[in-house]
């Protein structure tokens, strides 16, 4: 029987994340995600999980264990943040490219230059064409649900592909929040174990990761495109069978109030609880506010998002990272190149928020629904805003 | 049917390019590289191997009467085996 | 032809693996020496095996989609992780034995890389790897450059040698720095079985490889081989070289058994200048009989320092 607890959300994570038995676990500390992989130390210390853990010299080594475990067949799992994903970097387009299933719970923090160990995106970001399916959980629970699910969509024949599950650094990772955990005879139950598609093992041979040349690479990658794109129907299932297993749904974009919306707003990540109650205190000024909250980020849900802003004037996409010199922020580019052929649109706003830990508040949120209000009569100065920015 | 050198379509390709035929790379004849190519003695070889042994392509083999012979299919005409002969059995011709 | 059958059992070939692990039809240059000790080292670990390989040489020459030389489960991942991934197959053979999802047997992980790919860029993986004790086998194949990218100067370079990023010239001698001590760096990580190996001695390799196999825990082995392209040396001299190398002292063979060392090829008394083995390569073509001198006197006091180490040293089992 799933109970209620109160606990620390990367304690949470990393209890589940056991429930799951995971064969393999290789983790290298790095703030603000470390404590799931120390928890989970903790748990294979005291003999309540029989997995391999390997506390790994670097993140580059973590992933590259992690990606010869999963090539044997084991159930692997790993945690990192920012800088540590940015180690991980060469190896993370591989995973994908060679159908490796592997679940990263990834605690958002900025990237360095300066140095800061608060939330933003900037980490997610630099990696999110690189074939990882990407989900955001804006609270704990969706932590934990989502964790589980990840194993479930990555080890499904019809996908074998990471999964990267987003929670916000320290807004998340280190916040106690009340949960509903699974117990372990319902995670079976739900999450048989892996039964992998080939292993490297004497007796079955097989080479993995071998070379494509130029007569191969173009058809390489669209294979590979077309196993993320294809990975849509086999994640709506799975939430389809959590929601009936477990009654919480899920689903790519999930709205609040907008129907009748006039001005929408997208948000990814924890930001979306904050921005509900902005939206509730419009509402009560009589201000049509709605709201939109992006989980599946990789694959894109193009069609979601279009039925989802039907009807309102004005968008404004939040962004929680800095494409340096772009031409908008990464969310924000996405949504207008999918809505871009839509014959009827809004107009679109960029707000980029809450860069390496700057709080967004409530009345943050009020002022830029206020803000964008005209945006479809007065356009914008910029294509994108960082928001709150200190100028002289 | 002579197997396709390369798959046509991405959806023939094999996920995540794994390979299930060990050693398939012998599809590929590397013969067609060489220059020079060995030629066996047998009158002179005393069947001790060296030239097996020593072979980067693994493409010498013995035969039922124990002398050696290499695949010109594979060898490259390399030389090695003309060079570690003991005996002097082997020598290299111009292919 | 003197020396060639020297230390050789004549008729050892026919005791060794008929079985070819890798097979014909493999992209390496004519007379490879790399291709040549994969394929012995194969022999000496037979079919329970599964390879990890860097990035390099013997990847890119093996698993050209959709064929593969391999007849081992092998794996590539990137170049520097060659170790760490070996770290990640183990561990999951090992847990994945014990729960009964896999046949009850032992299956050894062996990593292989070059020497770029173990000395400089895997580095930090192989030391990780071997710190943490992983029953797994290390094998770098050592030709002393970045060969597969065209000959870049690696920390495995010998002194003196012309390379692409350390070319001699006018104001230089070529690559200014001596060869790292990867094998001794092996021995302070407290790996039970380190060895260096020559494809030149191709019984002595096998042996160490079985010896390594057997090993419960981390192994580590250096050998050294020849690149005909790389080291400006014609294709049918590679087996010459390699036993040159031992020969001159340049490149010794020995095993390092918990901590104690030993000689497992018996050396000539005098050893052979090391003129002899430089002068057969192109890429040492340069050196000034000064600088030649200087080579042989590091050689020297190399092997004197190996030397006190086989004679002073013991098994860490007996202290």
């Amino acid at each position: 029987m799933s109970k209620r607890i109160g606990m620390e959300i990367a304690l949470a994570a990393a209890e589940v994340a056991a429930l799951c038995r995971p064969d393999v676990i290789a983790a290298y500390p790095i703030t603000p995600n470390t404590h799931i992989p120390e928890h989970l130390a903790e748990i294979v210390a005291e003999g309540h999980l029989d997995c391999e853990y390997l506390p790994v010299e670097s993140e580059h080594s973590a992933l590259s264990a992690c990606a010869g475990a999963s090539a044997v067949g084991a159930r692997v799992f790993t945690a990192t943040s920012s800088q540590g994903l940015l180690y991980m970097g060469e190896i993370v387009p591989i995973i994908p490219a060679m159908r490796l299933p592997i679940v990263m719970a990834l605690g958002n923090r900025a990237l360095s230059g300066p140095i800061n160990i608060w939330n933003d995106h900037s980490d997610v970001m630099a990696v999110r064409d690189m074939g990882w399916i990407c989900l955001f959980a804006a609270n704990g629970q969706e932590t934990i649900d989502m964790i589980v699910q990840a194993f479930k969509i990555g080890e499904d024949h019809r996908v074998m592909l990471p999964v990267l599950v987003n929670l916000d650094g320290f807004q998340l990772t280190h916040v106690v929040e009340s949960m509903i955990m699974p117990d372990q005879e319902e995670v079976d139950k739900f999450l048989p174990p892996r039964k992998p598609y080939a292993t490297v093992h004497p007796d079955n041979v097989v080479s993995m990761g071998t070379l494509g040349l130029p007569e191969i690479y173009t058809e390489a990658k669209k294979a590979e495109d077309e196993a993320l794109i294809n990975s849509k129907k086999v994640i709506l299932e799975v939430w389809k069978e959590w929601e009936k297993t477990f009654g919480r749904k899920y689903e790519p974009i999930e709205s609040y109030k907008t129907k009748d919306a006039d001005v929408i707003m997208l948000t990814v990540g924890s930001m979306y609880e904050t921005a509900a109650i902005a939206v509730d205190q419009l509402h009560k000024e009589g201000f049509k506010a709605g709201l939109l909250n992006m989980k599946l980020f990789r694959p894109f849900p193009a069609d979601e998002l279009k039925a989802a802003v039907k009807g309102a004037r004005v968008l404004i996409v939040t962004d929680r990272a800095v494409m340096c010199g772009g031409a908008q922020a990464p969310v924000c580019a996405e949504v207008k190149s999918v809505l871009y052929d839509e014959p009827v649109r809004p107009a679109i706003v960029n707000e980029i928020i809450g860069l390496g830990g700057r709080d967004v508040r409530v009345d943050d949120f009020i002022k830029m629904f206020k803000k964008a209000a005209t945006a479809d009569k007065v356009k914008p100065e910029r294509a994108y805003e960082i928001y709150g920015v200190r100028s002289s | 049917m002579a197997e396709k050198k390369w798959p046509e379509t991405w959806q023939e390709i094999n996920p995540g390019l794994m390979v299930f035929k060990p050693a398939s790379a012998r599809s590929y004849l590397t013969g067609g590289w060489r220059a020079q190519k060995p030629i066996l003695d047998n009158t002179k070889c005393i069947k001790c191997g060296v030239c097996y042994l020593f072979c980067p392509e693994g493409c010498i083999t013995e035969d039922a009467e124990g002398y050696f012979m290499a695949d010109l299919n594979y060898c490259k005409g390399c030389g090695i085996c003309y060079h570690e002969c003991w005996p002097r059995a082997i020598k290299m011709v111009e292919d | 032809m003197k020396g060639i059958v020297e230390n050789f059992d004549l008729y050892a070939p026919k005791l060794v693996d008929k079985e070819e692990y890798f097979s014909s039809g493999h992209r390496a240059c004519q007379g490879c020496g790399e291709a040549l000790a994969v394929r012995l080292m194969c022999k000496g670990l037979g079919k329970d095996t599964v390879i990890t390989n860097a990035t390099g040489c013997m990847e890119v020459i093996s698993s050209l989609y959709p064929t593969t030389a391999w007849k081992l489960p092998w794996i590539h991942v990137a170049f520097p992780n060659s170790a760490a991934v070996g770290a990640g197959v183990e561990s999951a053979l090992k847990v994945l034995r014990r729960k009964g999802k896999i046949a009850d047997r032992d299956v050894k992980t062996v990593s292989i890389g070059g020497d770029g790919g173990s000395v400089d860029i895997g580095f930090q993986a192989i030391s990780g790897s071997m710190e943490r004790g992983h029953n797994m086998i290390y094998v770098c194949f050592d030709n002393e450059a970045y060969m597969n990218t065209g000959i870049q100067r690696s920390g495995a370079t010998p002194f003196g040698a012309s390379t692409t990023t350390a070319p001699a010239g006018a104001a230089s001698v070529g690559n200014k720095t001596w060869k790292k001590n990867m094998p001794e760096i092996m021995v302070a990580h407290n790996v039970p079985y380190v060895a260096t190996a020559c494809h030149s001695y191709p019984i002595d390799f096998i042996n160490k490889v079985k010896k390594a196999r057997s090993v419960k825990g981390p192994a580590y082995i250096h050998c050294l081989a020849v690149c005909p392209t790389g080291w400006r040396s014609s294709s049918d001299t590679c087996i010459k070289l390699g036993r040159l190398a031992v020969e001159t002292g340049f490149f010794p063979l020995y095993e390092v058994e918990n901590g104690k060392y030993r000689l497992t090829i018996e050396m000539p008394k005098k050893l052979r200048p090391v003129e002899d083995y430089l002068k057969l390569q192109g890429r040492f073509r340069h050196l000034t009989p000064d600088q030649m001198k200087q080579f042989q006197e590091r050689v020297t006091l190399e092997y004197k320092k190996l030397m006190n180490k086989v004679k002073y040293s013991k098994s860490w089992l007996e202290m």
